[in-house]
């Protein structure tokens, strides 16, 4: 298959897994191709990250699938033509040729070691060697379990490689103790690991495995959310546009500062009348457009990693936006979210600081309602709307639900997004039926459900303010 | 004319070093497709990394000024592309209120005469090609990445009362971003994208050396190893290169000859610029240290 073939190949595995790319960025891409050698494997990877993927998540998922793509490749090449490793001992001689091994019984002490120096070194070659007699050792065992995943584990625990969280630090044992290596040298080697099996695997099978999808563990930022949270900020995008479409605003009108012609006059007396100074009317700060409440309490912990990565793509889109969280007591965290913009950063900062009154631990509705209409009543207005994320369960105190009926209608549209499915609803101590007379109710935990709120939005509104 | 355009990313690489820049290989290479596709490059990453120093060292290396603008919420066309001088206006139109026709002054006081340039309109409209450094983009909002297109693509920039003013030369264009808001598709589509991260001890370890090269060889080691480590806990704010190059500076002038719990807290206000990290990093790292001495 032709070059440039296999890169327009390599770029649909991307757009597979959810990389936008254009035709300008393959253009982009060729071109830059043609600025370096295609012998250098570094520069060559790099030419295409820079211009196919655009972002750390992209860059993420570029590695995964570049590493994959261009394996499967020449991998299926060798299966084509029929290059096999020296006979079916190859793993064998290799063994020898290393020299480390004693022939029958692989020493493990030694193996170890060796693969230790390599990893600090960072010697690519030398892993990949390494990886190779690692399996050779293990597969003799007869421990292998045939599942690629639990096989890479198994040989890194028998080796006894492990990361320490804390990086690079010394620990206190005797004598001058080896530094320890970090998760991401330990990554490194595993990913030799893997492919050395995986090559083995095909091998074995003479054909390649049929591809597969990343799977969603592998391309979340280590950082990332248990959501995902890309495809949330995907939702939320199209929430905006469908709001947006109400009641339109003029924000055009608003970039240019306007003139204020009576103290443009009364400084043009100066000049003879000649307004030289022109003076402005100054900015008025905007008035938030969106109010989401939040409920952090532990009935609804299970919901709460999806609601705060809803309430920060919210951020990520909305600039007139305030939010907050509530479990006895509601607290404003518009600023917490305008601050940080790693997910785990926030919902770091929301569960130590964000200081939610959590008293009894149980989500008091009634009082809620009073201290969010408290905080907001005159900012409230037809434009704004209100969605509130919460299971409706008030630990059998007072719903005070003419209090949310006024928080409803003076906002011109209220949405309540439910975690619990619709069955459970007013059951116990649920009392969304109180609320749902003064709002739109959806239940909502996954994607999926956010999405359908989202086209629910388009149907006109029964409550128009 | 500044230097010759790069032949290759090693060029790009040595003559970012002579700058004072040392480029990891992905830098290198983005800068010479940069320089050689005639694209801006987006550069994303934490705080901190030499998004900006990029910028000024690539100046630097291709010997051609920078054009730096710094964006701010609220920062309007006016104020980033160019604006009508509407006072030398006002007073042409009162000096020549007699006699003179109206055509005239109106053909007149839209004139080039009349424009202030502002960075972007400068970066264009130079004699000698520039370096324009767009400096955090995230702060600005998404009108104005819209109106950062026609310039990011075409380099040229559309004035309704004089037309369509091109670029004479072709300016290298750095965009930086903190990555604080998602930037729109379309101009991300305009661009190379370069992620800045913290670099692996070895670099930051070259980086510190050639930026403090009285500091002992062992002190400047322990030192990237401590930041490494600092960086790995979880604070608000790591540590960036600068702050480490600021550090080596510190213990060149105190004379350390090696870094000590003692030395470490006495000068741990350098490196972290947070209270509370303060304290984390006193506790995790300190005790450490005591312990290896």
């Amino acid at each position: 298959m032709s070059f440039p073939a296999q890169v327009l190949r390599f770029a649909e595995g991307l757009r597979a897994e959810g990389v936008a790319i254009g035709t300008s960025e393959l253009n982009d891409a060729f071109a830059a191709l043609g600025e370096v050698p295609w012998t250098a494997p570094v520069a060559f990877r790099e030419a295409l990250a820079a211009t196919l993927a655009k972002s750390p998540e992209d860059r993420r998922v570029f590695d995964l699938v570049f590493e994959r793509f261009f394996f499967r490749a020449a991998e299926g090449e060798a299966l084509r033509q029929g290059v096999r490793e020296a006979s079916g001992e190859g793993e064998c001689d290799s063994e020898k040729a290393d020299g480390i091994t004693g022939g029958e019984r692989i020493d493990f002490d030694n193996l170890r070691e060796q693969v230790l120096r390599a990893i600090r070194e960072a010697d690519e070659a030398a892993m990949r060697d390494l990886a190779r007699l690692a399996i050779a050792a293990f597969g003799r065992r007869g421990q292998g379990s045939g599942v690629l995943g639990v096989d890479v584990q198994r040989i890194r625990r028998s080796l006894g490689l492990r990361s320490e969280p804390g990086g690079p630090v010394r620990e206190d044992r005797a004598g001058p103790p080896p530094e320890p290596l970090t998760r991401e040298q330990v990554r490194r080697f595993e990913l030799h690991l893997r492919r050395e099996l995986e090559r083995a695997q095909i091998e074995r099978t003479r054909a390649l495995p049929p591809s597969r999808p990343l799977n969603e563990l592998d391309r979340a930022l280590p950082s990332g959310p248990l959501q995902d949270l890309a495809a949330v900020h995907r939702v939320v995008m199209q929430l905006k546009r469908r709001l947006a479409t109400r009641g339109h605003e003029t924000r055009g009108h608003r970039r240019h500062a306007h003139v204020d012609v009576r103290r443009t006059m009364r400084a043009s007396l100066q000049t003879g009348g000649v307004p030289v100074e022109l003076k402005y009317r100054p900015r008025r700060p905007r008035r938030p457009e969106l109010y989401v409440l939040c409920d952090v309490s532990t009935s609804v912990t299970s919901a709460s990693v999806f609601f705060l990565s809803v309430l920060h793509a919210l951020h990520d889109s909305f600039r007139k936006m305030r939010s907050f969280v509530f479990v006895e007591r509601i607290s404003e965290v518009t600023n917490v979210f305008e601050r940080e913009r790693s997910f785990k950063a926030v919902s770091d900062a929301i569960s130590k600081d964000a200081g939610v009154a959590d008293v009894s631990g149980y989500t008091d509705y009634g009082r809620v309602w009073r201290e969010f209409l408290e905080q907001v009543e005159d900012d409230l207005h037809p434009r704004a709307t209100v969605i509130v994320l919460g299971d409706a369960r008030t630990n059998g105190r007072d719903p005070a639900a003419h209090v949310f009926a006024r928080v409803a209608e003076r906002a011109g549209r209220t949405f309540w997004l439910n975690p619990e499915p619709r069955l459970y609803w007013n059951y116990g101590d649920s009392v969304i039926a109180a609320y749902e007379r003064y709002c739109e109710a959806y239940e909502c935990w996954t994607t999926r459900q956010l999405e359908d709120f989202v086209k629910a939005l388009t149907r006109p509104a029964h409550s128009a303010g | 004319m500044g230097a010759a355009s790069p032949q290759s990313a090693e060029d790009v690489a040595a003559g970012l070093r002579d700058a004072g820049y040392l480029a990891g290989d992905s830098t290198a290479l983005v800068a010479y497709l940069a320089a050689r596709l005639g694209k801006p490059i987006l550069v994303e990453g934490p705080a901190g990394v030499g998004k900006t120093e990029l910028a000024k060292a690539m100046s630097r290396y291709l010997d051609r000024r920078l054009v730096r603008l710094q964006c701010y919420e609220g920062l309007d066309e006016a104020k980033a592309l160019y604006e009508w001088n509407y006072r030398k206006q006002l007073l042409r139109i009162q000096a020549e209120a007699t006699g003179t026709g109206w055509d005239a002054v109106q053909d007149d006081i839209f004139g080039e005469e009349f424009l202030l340039a502002r960075p972007l309109m400068q970066a264009i409209g130079s004699e000698e090609p520039v370096v324009l450094l767009i400096d955090e983009i995230d702060k600005t909002d998404q009108e104005f990445e819209a109106m950062l297109l026609e310039l990011l693509s075409d380099f040229q920039i559309t004035i309704p009362e004089l037309g369509r003013i091109e670029a004479r030369t072709h300016p290298v264009v750095l965009l930086t971003s903190n990555n604080s808001r998602e930037l729109t598709e379309a101009l991300k589509r305009r661009c190379l994208y370069l992620w800045l991260d913290y670099p692996a001890i070895e670099h930051e370890l070259e980086i510190v050396r050639l930026h403090a090269p009285e500091l002992p060889d062992t002190v400047a080691r322990r030192l990237v190893e401590v930041i490494a480590m600092v960086r790995e806990l979880d604070l608000k704010k790591p540590p960036s290169i600068a702050e480490s190059i600021d550090w080596a500076r510190a213990l060149v002038l105190m004379g350390a000859e090696e870094i000590t719990a003692e030395v470490f807290r006495s000068t741990l206000s350098i490196i972290v610029k947070h209270r509370t990290d303060l304290d984390t990093v006193a506790e995790r790292v300190g005790v450490r240290l005591g312990a290896a001495a």
